[in-house]
């Protein structure tokens, strides 16, 4: 495995759809059309009814810190430069919880229950990855 | 769930082998899996021609796509039933079971788990890192550059903010774990330690300091399981397996319904039933202690401590040799070794030995029944074995 770049989503057609939705800047979510579930990560199927009636609905981008760790020690040479870093999992308004890092603000200030909104990373290829900063 | 015919007393754990552990560059990750697999056969008092069932898990060091397979010619064995297992931390103990349900159904005879790694000297310390933070998700967790650590700092400071668990609490689990490897001549960490050295220690993803992560190491190990009729056979005491039972949450812990408690749970319901025992049964545990608030949250899925309390059960001894509930009597991934997916078997040659009373300096008074508990990925895939010296 490469360490030299930040690593990028291995894309496949289930996700497509959301990692173009990012690089126009906007976070979707997989709604079911049977049950109305909504869902993060996207799959093939309705993780709550199995239905594969699945649609695409962009969120606030609006949530909550619900745990977060700050790495002191970079996992590889490609994220040196941002250490320390947060890693958080975030609450969305809608519900569901994603992975992701909370940028644009000091590390020591993020807190459990703190309002974050989405910003976008662009890395290579045309790929952006959605990040938080604080929301106030 | 089905009922089938009970697991209870069907198959004996007969040998039991560890290598040295720690840094051992005059064998690699294969070397140490044949050398795990010999010390067992040779405490079993077999040679590998009695073996015809051989379990192993990969190597990250010297990973082989049929690693069963590859260490089976290499032993030049041709058994009839031949598995490499792969589900992290959690494989030790659920090929344990699934060896004996072979042995139960006529599949093999008898069984040697062998699982060794070279973490410590068969990788460098970036490829080490890069290679177990690959069990995040590809698309939706590794692009943000967690650590394995990381990962469970995130659990940590959940478990903390809900319960006000204390960083000295948790340290405190370290502590008990390195006075227990300071009791053990094999271990590879023996200096003891204070909750206030481990306070001392670095950050290395908050709330989680060096000396609330287990090691890095080399080393494997290994048992042989047999039919329980035939238990008998060996030169040494015979160690049943009573109960057993996985649970399996989730794979990636942006995907957990809770973080706070796990699958622990189910699995350990699942071994207690089988087991037809209850946690106030059990004498001595071995549980798995990748980092310290992991030990607590299991104390708690598995019935010894109630929700947020194992803090200060572990801060106030209780799991201390002479304790009411002799924890990791080994020094555990903590500081005796962790060598990676192999990592728990130590739990259990050290279980097998404490219920023969051979654990010397470290022996569990009047040890009749232990809890071992394994877990895999980030605190995902869960399993519990209950041992006992007699059926």
């Amino acid at each position: 495995m490469s360490v030299d770049a930040k690593p990028l989503p291995p894309i496949n057609p289930s996700t497509q759809p959301f990692w173009d939705a990012c690089a126009q800047g906007r976070l979707l979510l997989q709604r079911c059309g049977d049950c109305g579930h909504l869902q993060f990560y996207p799959r093939l199927l309705c993780a709550a009814c199995g239905s594969r009636t699945l649609e695409w609905a962009e969120v606030s981008g609006r949530g909550r810190v619900k745990t977060f760790t700050i790495i002191r020690r970079a996992v590889s040479a490609a994220f040196e430069p941002d250490a320390p870093y947060v890693v958080a999992l975030v609450e969305l308004e809608e519900g569901p919880t994603l992975m992701s890092n909370i940028v644009g603000c000091d590390p020591a200030d993020v807190a459990i229950g703190q309002p974050v909104r989405v910003t976008f990373e662009m890395r290579a290829q045309g790929i952006a990855v959605p990040q938080f900063e604080p929301a106030a | 769930m089905a009922e089938g015919p009970s697991l209870r007393g069907q198959v004996a754990i007969v040998g039991v082998g560890d290598t040295q552990v720690g840094k051992v560059p005059e064998l690699s990750a294969t070397g140490l899996c044949i050398d795990a697999a010999q010390r067992a056969l040779d405490d079993a008092g077999l040679t590998k021609n009695d073996i015809d069932g051989l379990v192993t898990c990969n190597s990250m060091a010297e990973p082989h796509m049929y690693h069963a397979e590859a260490m089976a010619e290499h032993l030049q064995i041709f058994p009839s039933y031949c598995v490499s297992a792969g589900a992290g931390g959690g494989t030790t103990f659920a090929v344990l079971y699934q060896a004996a349900l072979a042995i139960m159904h006529g599949v093999c005879d008898r069984v040697l788990i062998s699982m060794a790694d070279s973490l410590r000297t068969g990788l460098s310390r970036e490829q080490a890192m890069v290679m177990q933070s690959s069990s995040g998700h590809p698309q939706f967790e590794t692009p943000y550059g967690a650590t394995v650590p990381g990962y469970y700092a995130l659990i940590a400071n959940a478990y903390m903010h809900k319960y006000g668990v204390t960083a000295e609490q948790m340290a405190a689990v370290a502590v008990t774990a390195r006075a227990h490897a300071a009791l053990h001549p094999g271990a590879q960490m023996r200096t003891p330690l204070t909750v206030e050295d481990v306070l001392a220690s670095r950050m290395i993803a908050d709330p989680l300091r060096l000396l609330d992560c287990s090691l890095v190491s080399d080393g494997g190990a290994a048992v042989v399981l047999a039919r329980a009729e035939a238990a008998g056979d060996h030169p040494h005491q015979p160690v049943y397996l009573l109960g057993a039972g996985e649970g399996h949450g989730h794979e990636h812990i942006s995907q957990a319904g809770d973080l706070t408690s796990s699958h622990a749970r189910q699995a350990g319901e699942r071994a207690y039933a089988m087991a037809g025992i209850n946690p106030q049964d059990i004498d001595f545990v071995e549980l798995y202690d990748c980092f310290t608030p992991v030990v607590l949250i299991e104390l708690e899925d598995l019935g010894f401590c109630g929700r947020g309390e194992a803090g200060a059960f572990v801060a106030e001894g209780h799991t201390r040799l002479g304790g009411s509930l002799p924890m990791n009597t080994h020094g555990g991934l903590l500081s005796h070794s962790h060598p990676g997916n192999p990592g728990a078997m130590f739990a259990l040659t050290e279980a097998v030995r404490q219920l023969r009373g051979e654990a010397g300096e470290r022996q569990v008074a009047n040890a009749e029944t232990a809890l071992i508990h394994a877990q895999g990925g980030i605190l995902s895939s869960h399993c519990t074995a209950i041992l006992g010296r007699d059926r």
